[in-house]
């Protein structure tokens, strides 16, 4: 016996080692997810590997950081003018953008309200450098600086401002392991933008991340964007992914897989985000850009206003600006639909009559007594006899003066009873036109034309009106 | 033949001090996970693998390589999320391997060199692509074309690597 150990005790010593590895591969090949952070002695054998390896890089990658900062930060201090320059237009055009996002996002939320949805904004990151990574093609894993004592968890997504990168997966005091979204064991839930196909995202053979297994849809074109979806549990909605690069046939079957290029920039990280905390509400700063964003809006609104013709002539008297105003007061509420005034007065329609105290006996009454404004032999307009309900009159609609049909005018003019004329023509000069122009002045119209001219071009609170 | 051991002094064996058993296999696996980020083809190149053979030819000591092996891959396994063992296995046998091969053949000569490690580079591709298809049924893809160019470069690398490391060592009779 001891001569067939001496023997074969090479042999015997790499089928001993070869059958430890294997039952320790069977053991941990037993945990149901294979993305799950390992437990037990693994996690401390991990431990100590990692603990040893990582100082030395942490130092080398430290180091190198440094030189490499002294120099380009000596170099970008002479552009940094031009490049304060680009980036403060930058800003400016990003505000602008933030302007018009604003109502859009104010508007996805309600319609989330309404639908239940919860979403998931992102309340707190942590920055980690990326100092190694596992040095193999087999798996593509990255360390980053950041452990347990930086409040990082295994499952915790990590993103760049370009798009999200992967997940933290084994997590050390001072270190953790990012498994990244181009692994083939890694998960994303993502969604495609325009034709809002979802799908799963991992990594394919050569570390190219996929979508794997989509039906065929001649809709998916190359530079479609890519998100996340929020379906995962993981990655919060709306990440950016990537973008389409190719749709390649599944070679098990009818479907295909969709590969992506990724927007951050996987074989050249250096810095990422850890999101260690999310919520379903709105976080403050958020909700301090977008009450920002509404003032900005409203300066905006308020320029273009001034600038604008307006329904309201300032210089007009306080009883015609009335109107105006309350219309413009009440813009968000919903107002009762008021029917239009009939073309030709019927026994139906209500205060079509005139009192039976102003009949004279034997006189017939005519269309011009019914409407809100008569015209007397001259051409000249009257005051009504009563109290003109200012409804019965459609906005939009005034009597035209000549034959008391009444005539549909532009909805910038905003007469709708007769008001007598005024004592003095306004000065001018007073009155603006459309495009900010002064108007022509008109001379006070004691007896107008017959047939004046056509109201087809909005002209603000003419005084003969 | 020329690459066979013809001497004794070829058959000798070589030993190094004990702070480079530690120190070189430790710095192969932080210079593998560095410089992997910030060249992206780095990870063509397998330092662990090239140590293990080194180790292992120089040593011509079987159970040290199959030991010496086990260990640095259950250590480049460490680095990975993949379950320890994956590359235990395979540089445990390419440990035994080299060992045994080094036994009979001349490795001070550089041809032989990189015959070696090309052929180890390929062998261990082929261990892992049968533990990681075959044995634990993950989705993994043969790139026989890739496979060559990375064989080629860890020989060509490893002649260098190995003349560096010839450095520290010290031969006994």
């Amino acid at each position: 016996m001891e001569s067939f150990f001496s023997r074969y005790r090479n042999a015997l010593v790499l089928i001993a080692v070869l059958l430890a590895q294997v039952i320790g591969l069977a053991v941990q090949v037993r945990r149901p997810d294979p993305g799950e952070a390992d437990k037990g002695g693994v996690r401390l054998i991990r431990s100590w590997v990692v603990g040893v390896v990582t100082p030395p890089e942490r130092l080398l990658h430290g180091t190198g950081r440094g030189i490499r900062g002294l120099w380009t930060n000596y170099v970008d201090l002479i552009h940094v003018r031009q490049q304060n320059k680009a980036l403060k237009s930058e800003l400016d055009r990003v505000r602008l953008e933030e302007d018009s996002m604003a109502e859009d996002a104010r508007q996805g939320q309600r319609l989330q309200g309404l639908l239940g949805f919860k979403e998931k904004y992102v309340y707190k990151t942590v920055a980690a450098q990326v100092i190694g990574t596992s040095g193999t093609e087999q798996s593509q894993v990255l360390l980053i600086d950041k452990g347990s004592k930086d409040g990082i968890k295994p499952d915790m997504p990590v993103i760049t401002p370009d798009g999200i990168v992967g997940k933290t997966r084994d997590v050390f005091r001072h270190t953790s392991q990012v498994l990244e979204i181009s692994d083939t064991t890694s998960g994303a839930g993502v969604i495609l933008e325009k034709t809002r196909i979802r799908g799963v995202l991992r990594g394919d053979t050569w570390g190219q991340p996929e979508i794997v297994n989509v039906s065929p849809d001649e809709r998916i074109q190359r530079g479609e964007a890519v998100l996340t979806s929020g379906g995962d549990a993981i990655y919060p909605r709306g990440l950016a992914v990537g973008t389409v690069d190719r749709v390649r046939p599944d070679p098990e079957g009818t479907l295909v897989n969709v590969l992506i290029k990724p927007s951050a920039n996987l074989s050249r990280l250096e810095e990422v985000l850890v999101i260690t905390s999310t919520g379903e509400a709105m976080p403050s700063e958020m909700q301090q850009d977008l009450t920002d964003a509404d003032q900005a809006e409203q300066k905006a609104s308020d320029v273009l206003a001034e600038r604008l013709p307006s329904r309201v002539d300032p210089n007009a008297p306080a009883d015609q600006q009335q109107q105006p105003e309350d219309d413009s007061a009440d813009e968000g509420a919903a107002r009762p639909v008021k029917p239009p005034a009939a073309l030709h007065p019927d026994r139906y329609t209500p205060s079509d009559t005139p009192p039976a105290t102003d009949l004279v006996p034997g006189q017939k009454i005519t269309d011009g007594q019914s409407q809100a404004t008569s015209v007397n032999e001259n051409g000249a307009e009257n005051p009504p006899k009563a109290a003109t309900n200012p409804e019965s009159a459609a906005p939009g609609t005034t009597a035209k003066p000549g034959n008391g049909k009444p005539a549909t005018k532009p909805a910038g003019s905003t007469t709708t009873k007769p008001r007598p004329k005024p004592a003095a023509p306004p000065a001018p000069g007073n009155r603006t036109a459309p495009g900010g122009q002064p108007a022509a002045t008109s001379p006070p119209a004691t007896n107008p034309a017959p047939n004046p001219p056509s109201q087809t071009t909005p002209q603000p609170q003419q005084g003969g009106d | 033949m020329a690459l066979m051991a013809s001497s004794r002094r070829e058959a000798g064996t070589k030993s190094f001090p004990l702070v480079i058993y530690v120190v070189v296999p430790l710095l192969a696996l932080g210079l593998q996970s560095l410089l992997s980020l910030h060249f992206s083809r780095f990870d063509l190149v397998d330092l662990p693998l090239l140590v293990t053979i080194y180790y292992a030819i120089t040593q011509r000591e079987p159970v040290s390589g199959t030991l010496v092996g086990a260990l640095i891959g259950i250590a480049q396994d460490a680095l990975t999320h993949h379950a320890l063992g994956i590359f235990g296995i395979s540089k445990a046998v390419i440990g035994y391997m080299a060992a045994s091969l080094g036994v009979r053949v001349d490795t001070d000569n550089h041809g032989t060199r990189l015959l070696l490690t090309f052929s180890f580079s390929l062998a261990q591709t082929v261990i892992l692509w049968l533990l990681q298809r075959h044995m634990l049924g993950q989705p993994v893809a043969w790139h026989g074309f890739h496979e060559l160019v990375r064989a080629t470069v860890n020989a060509l690398l490893a002649v260098v690597l190995f003349a560096l490391l010839d450095l520290t060592r010290r031969t006994e009779y």
